[in-house]
């Protein structure tokens, strides 16, 4: 079984269309809806869990593209700033997917992306605002 | 006999210092050091201890005198990137304080307030080298008559800029809980409701007056790692307390001493001042200290050998105690099991969350241990010992 957060740019002409349910009917995938966002120019933007076979997951992927939605790898959203992160750790209590956590003994800070939900959380706390958002958040 | 005990003097380590015959080691490998061979031993082969911390420390900020300006200001009121310093001192002598934000600030009119910029990240931004604009305003007088000015400055270019941190490296420090039902935005981080997390601030057996519980050698004039540079403790710090309750081996098991220290922010670096945000709380500054234990005797070697699993703090409640003013310990628990990432807790596990860096402190430790190897560190005999109780 293969997991994976992405994000998707719907553009305008099919943010109204039935997309994500064809996932679960064409390619058995199971997904779990995280964010979910219509700008006011109609694009829509989509925070999801995608889970299946990779075979799957990967013909899935094909499919979003194919009807021109963006997808990418939410955790290329969530930055973190290798400088500035001086591995306190206030992070590792807000974290909801163990995408932040403390390697022991040496106490560092790890950044595991592939467990990054990009809830945001760890933006707001980190002391050393050490962790940003990549994209423009502004459009959110 | 006199000469099986190791005694030494700190002139004496100053000269294995310079003939490059020093042994320094850091108070983590010293913890091994103690449980292997004991005080005595431990004493008599290692000369001097260096300990380390990271950690926002609130009490903190510079002197800085700006230069005079022509026409000549008496500046009443000065701002640095928007954020005010304290202008009530001679004409263009001021101190920027690590907590204040900026003017514009909605500080937590939306809470949780974000404030992402004051004096913490002014002084990392000095020390960084950028430019910062300084705005004064002023009365005029006969002497003074300029009522204002505006000018970009860099560190550089100040005549004078000290670190001067009223409060630092403090002797232990809480194990903070909410036991409330809300989420609540402390200095202690984030606590989540109904005991979720517990937060600790201090790095444990590398934390400097961990190491020195009764301050036998840091004192007054104590040369330290400040910042990145070097310092001077320049006296006990405010709320310093040696009357602390105190465990069996003579760590306090609260928030005990602490220290004023004051060093040249010409000589510093931004990777040890940082100014951080704490959500919900306010602005601050990320200081490095590090400080150098000589090991005269075997008592001291036995305080720099104490471990994680002999240091206390007191478990208090944020939620509801804290702030009433009434904070009371809930329970104890040791560094070993903070750091372990979870505490027990009346029957449950509960995730513990460092505050202080682990590993700035070690690199500050074994940046200190170098530049005594490497001779150009010397130690300095305090001038005066801090106010506390004598040893048992």
């Amino acid at each position: 079984m293969y997991s994976k957060i992405i994000s998707l740019r719907f553009p305008k002409d099919i943010a109204d269309q039935p997309v994500v349910v064809n996932l679960v009917k064409k390619f058995d995938l199971t997904f779990n809806i995280l964010k979910a966002v219509i700008y006011p120019r109609k694009e829509g933007f989509l925070v999801m869990e995608l889970t299946g076979e990779r075979k799957d997951f990967q013909r899935g992927i094909r499919y979003l593209k194919s009807l021109g939605i963006k997808v990418e790898s939410v955790a290329q959203d969530i930055k973190r700033d290798e400088e500035r992160c001086f591995h306190c750790g206030a992070c590792t209590a807000v974290c909801i997917t163990g995408a932040l956590y403390i390697k022991r003994p040496e106490m560092e800070v790890v950044f595991n992306s592939d467990k990054c939900s990009a809830c945001e959380l760890c933006v707001a706390v980190c002391p050393a605002q050490a962790m940003s958002v990549k994209f423009n958040k502004a459009l959110i | 006999m006199p000469g099986k005990k190791a005694h030494k003097t700190i002139q004496e380590i100053n000269r294995k210092i310079k003939e490059g015959k020093v042994v320094v080691v850091t108070a983590d490998e010293m913890t091994e050091i103690v449980k292997r061979k004991g005080p005595e031993r431990a004493a008599r082969e290692v000369d001097v201890v260096t300990t380390g911390t990271f950690s926002p420390m609130c009490s903190s900020g510079a002197f800085i005198n700006f230069g005079h300006a022509k026409p000549a200001i008496k500046a009443a009121k000065v701002w640095l990137n928007e954020v005010p310093a304290y202008a009530g001192l001679g004409a263009v002598d001021i101190y920027i304080g690590a907590t204040e934000p900026r003017e514009d600030d909605p500080l937590n009119r939306v809470h949780p307030g974000q404030f992402p910029y004051g004096g913490g990240h002014v002084i990392e931004d000095l020390v960084a080298g950028k430019r910062v604009e300084l705005r004064a305003t002023a009365y005029g007088t006969d002497c003074y008559p300029n009522k204002g000015i505006k000018k970009k400055v860099k560190l550089e270019e100040l005549p004078y800029a000290m670190l001067l941190n009223p409060r630092n490296a403090y002797q232990n420090y809480n194990c903070a809980i909410n036991l409330s039902q809300n989420i609540i935005y402390t200095y202690m981080g984030v606590l989540k409701p109904q005991g979720g997390n517990v937060n600790y601030a201090t790095s444990g057996q590398l934390s400097p007056l961990l190491n020195d519980p009764y301050y036998l050698t840091i004192g007054m004039g104590t040369r330290i790692f400040l910042g990145g540079g070097k310092g001077h403790v320049i006296g006990p710090g405010t709320q310093h307390n040696p009357h602390a309750p105190r465990g069996k081996n003579g760590v306090p098991i609260q928030p005990a001493g602490t220290l004023m220290v004051m060093g040249d922010l010409k000589a510093m670096n931004p990777r040890w001042l940082a100014g951080v945000s704490m959500l919900g709380y306010g602005c601050s500054l990320a200081v490095g200290i590090g400080i150098p234990i000589p090991v005269l005797n075997p008592d001291i070697a036995r305080f720099t050998g104490v471990s994680d699993e002999e240091i206390f703090t007191q478990i208090i409640d944020y939620g509801s105690d804290y702030p009433k003013g009434q904070a009371r310990p809930l329970g104890k628990v040791s560094y070993a099991e903070l750091k372990s990432g979870s505490i027990r807790f009346n029957g449950q596990d509960i995730p513990s969350v460092p505050l202080s860096s682990y590993v700035r402190a070690l690199e500050i430790a074994n940046i200190l241990k170098e530049w005594i190897q490497s001779g150009e560190f010397l130690l300095s005999e305090a001038v005066e010992p801090l106010p506390g109780p004598k040893p048992k």
